[in-house]
């Protein structure tokens, strides 16, 4: 090897690391949120939900969205459907016939403890805040990443108009910062909804099941689903009768990516290097040949004229 | 002839160019072909709509909407656009690395097929993303999401795009005359097949990883955690079955512009792409069987969605598997062209199907996505303006003709 492929060398072994290094996915900035601080957190409890859908209209209002007509009539003709959050509504409240009666749902974002939507976003307009919430900021180009990956199906991109944005909830966090509750939380008569830090909440939770026995079902969805949530649910019923899938497992949105994430360092480390070791050889193994080929013909030349001499 | 011609022409400062190009502006065959009269003004609208769209917004020229929210804009054009151009890296590799020379004829026009592929999908996401005004926050922004699988395969894409372009500039110096610049473009030959293979994967199976993440709306026929490597794998079958079709009809439709040595080879050319097709797709359809065997998929065989699943693996996947084994072995160039056209209908289907027809597959049919005109003439108007400006090259450059002999004395220093 002569100096200058080993100068070759050894610049494409520092242009692959440092390209490695550059591109090393940092994935576990959510989880560092997780264990420096609390997560903010609503507990929703269904059995107390009567479906007056008064955190719609607060929500609406808070929100700047078209306020709902939420009258009697209004709710009767309303809970007929099996309505999704959009970008008009970042919460609804659906109606559920179960094995114990009617139940009403609430729907919001979920505000994963490990977002899929925080992973997806490649200008990190998606924002997983210490306190827990899942925020929207406006250097976002639009892909789409997020909706097409959210498990619950909750996030919402506004299709119509020409400067569109997304449109979910982000737990009032503009309330949250001014020191105000949740705009929902704050209109709910029956409080069904409650606020407050997600281990505070998991323990209530826990402690309305142990002292309403046969009340609830013994889990809270969300606690572990999908890597745990910030919007935990109470149920009297399996929580796949109240629209909640419960196949999704624990395993966060992140980590479906991780595998790939983690390969990319190495992949763009020794790919290259890889591709210039079997040049080479190819090209050495090249030039052997050559000058075989070369020797023999020459030998048959040599051969070939001897023969001639002597004639 | 044309050699000639361009070696008189040594272009030396901005003025030159500027003369030589205009010059070269003019179209060289006839104008009123069935192909200029069909494509022409499709390619109209379909620029007039992509105005509109970028001024409209997406709602009103799309059937997108929040439960599908990936359409034939992506589905069709990035996904399957970057599959089908993935003859760019698998052939650098094995012509320039593993220097299997006879492919050599061949290597150009895929570069070129490849280059414009990804020059003419890059916009394509530029309309495909709603806040189009932001598309440059990932290179230059303030923010990078350096954890984002999206953040990888969008600065792969681009850095990619570039090799790619340097790939080629022997062959765009070579139609200018300057030779300096032939000179320095030529030595990065090695460099930039090596840089390419690295960004490919990448971004091929960074596309994969992009739909493992919507895993919980996939069905899970679809849905493996290997899924970066399903669209790696797919990626070296689909671009050489891609060259195999397009060299079957440049072969045909540029015959003055074919040199002698290149024409000669073709046959062994297809036969060598379909033995290496053939090898990769069973390697593919392998892994496939076996993982949606291991994750206890093939439960959902006997359903709507299982036959759909056999469509796309089944008939659009070991059928031209078998179709390239045939082909190959009795040397008959249709039956591998068939074959060709089979399977990148199967890995275009493939993505298809993880963008939008496997997506929330459990939604009512009335319910799901179906691609409205605008979509589909956007889709054709992009796709016919790349193959004028393939066709601009190819009658101007050295792509399917050896290079001009200075170029070659040039590489032999």
């Amino acid at each position: 090897m002569d100096r200058r492929t080993f100068m070759k060398m050894v610049g494409a072994t520092m242009a692959g690391t440092a390209g490695g290094t550059l591109l090393t996915p940092r994935t576990s900035e959510a989880q560092k949120a997780f264990e420096q601080k609390e997560f903010h957190s609503i507990l929703i409890d269904t059995t107390r939900c009567i479906g007056c859908r008064r955190c719609e209209k607060a929500c609406a209002e808070a929100n700047n969205l078209p306020i709902p007509d939420i009258s009697e009539q209004a709710n009767e003709a309303i809970f007929e459907k099996k309505r999704k959050t959009s970008e008009t509504a970042y919460t609804v409240t659906n109606l559920y016939e179960t094995e114990k009666g009617k139940v009403f749902v609430p729907w919001r974002c979920m505000h994963c403890n490990q977002p899929g939507c925080r992973s997806a976003c490649l200008v990190y307009a998606i924002k997983k805040r210490e306190t827990g919430h899942v925020t929207w900021d406006a250097n976002c180009l639009g892909c789409r990443l997020c909706v097409y990956s959210c498990p619950y199906d909750l996030v919402k991109w506004e299709w119509y108009g020409t400067i569109v944005r997304l449109q979910k909830c982000n737990l009032c966090y503009g309330r949250f910062l001014k020191g105000k509750l949740p705009a929902c939380v704050e209109a709910c008569p029956t409080e069904a909804l409650m606020f407050g830090l997600r281990r505070g909440l998991l323990e209530e939770g826990k402690r309305r099941i142990a002292q309403n026995p046969g009340k609830y079902i013994k889990r809270i969805y969300g606690e572990f689903e999908v890597g745990g949530t910030s919007h935990l649910y109470l149920s009297a019923v399996p929580f796949n009768q109240i629209g909640l899938r419960t196949d999704l497992g624990v395993k966060s949105v992140p980590e479906y990516s991780l595998v790939y994430l983690s390969a990319v360092p190495f992949i763009a480390a020794l790919v290259p290097i890889t591709c210039f070791a079997i040049a080479r050889v190819v090209r050495i193994e090249k030039d052997a040949i050559r000058k075989e080929l070369e020797k023999k013909e020459g030998e048959e030349k040599k051969k070939g004229e001897e023969k001639e001499k002597h004639k | 002839m044309s050699a000639e011609k361009t070696e008189k022409v040594e272009i030396k400062n901005l003025r030159d160019f500027w003369s030589f190009f205009w010059s070269e502006l003019k179209p060289k065959g006839p104008i009123f072909t069935p192909f200029n009269i069909i494509s022409a003004p499709v390619i109209v609208i379909g620029l007039a709509l992509i105005v509109y769209r970028l001024a409209i917004g997406l709602g009103d020229t799309t059937n997108m909407n929040n439960d599908f929210p990936w359409g034939i804009w992506k589905g069709a054009i990035v996904m399957s656009g970057i599959a089908i151009a993935g003859g760019g890296y698998t052939l650098g590799f094995v012509v320039y690395i593993t220097g299997m020379e006879r492919f050599r004829p061949i290597l150009r026009e895929t570069v070129l097929f490849a280059f414009l592929c990804y020059v003419f999908y890059a916009p394509a996401l530029l309309i495909e993303i709603g806040r189009w005004w932001n598309f440059q926050n990932p290179f230059i922004g303030y923010e990078f999401g350096v954890s984002s699988v999206l953040f990888i395969v969008a600065w792969h894409f681009v850095l990619y795009m570039i090799t790619l372009g340097i790939e080629f500039s022997p062959a765009a110096a070579e139609w200018l005359g300057m030779k300096r610049v032939r000179k320095i473009v030529g030595a990065t030959a090695v460099g930039a097949v090596a840089l390419g293979v690295m960004l490919s994967i990448h971004h091929q199976a960074g596309l994969g990883a992009l739909i493992s993440m919507g895993h919980a709306k996939l069905h899970p026929l679809w849905y493996t955690e290997f899924i970066p490597g399903l669209f790696f794998f797919s990626s070296i079958f689909a671009g050489p079955s891609m060259m195999i079709i397009v060299s079957s009809v440049t072969q045909k439709v540029f015959s003055n512009r074919v040199d002698e040595e290149y024409r000669k080879s073709h046959a062994d050319i297809v036969v060598g792409l379909g033995k290496m097709c053939a090898g990769v797709m069973f390697a593919y359809l392998f892994l496939t069987f076996i993982l949606a065997h291991h994750e206890h998929d093939l439960q959902y065989i006997n359903t709507p969605m299982g036959y759909w699943w056999l469509t796309e693996v089944v008939g659009l996947g070991l059928i031209p598997m078998l179709l390239f084994i045939n082909g190959v072995q009795n040397r008959n160039l249709s039956t591998i062209q068939l074959a060709a056209i089979l399977a990148v209908m199967g890995a275009a289907l493939n993505r298809f199907n993880c963008a939008f027809i496997a997506y929330n597959w459990f939604l009512p049919l009335e319910a799901r996505y179906s691609p409205y005109w605008m979509e589909v003439v956007v889709t054709f108007g992009i796709t016919f303006l790349m193959i004028w400006i393939f066709r601009f090259a190819i009658n101007r450059m050295h792509v399917l003709s050896r290079q001009p002999e200075w170029a070659a004395a040039i590489d032999k220093h």
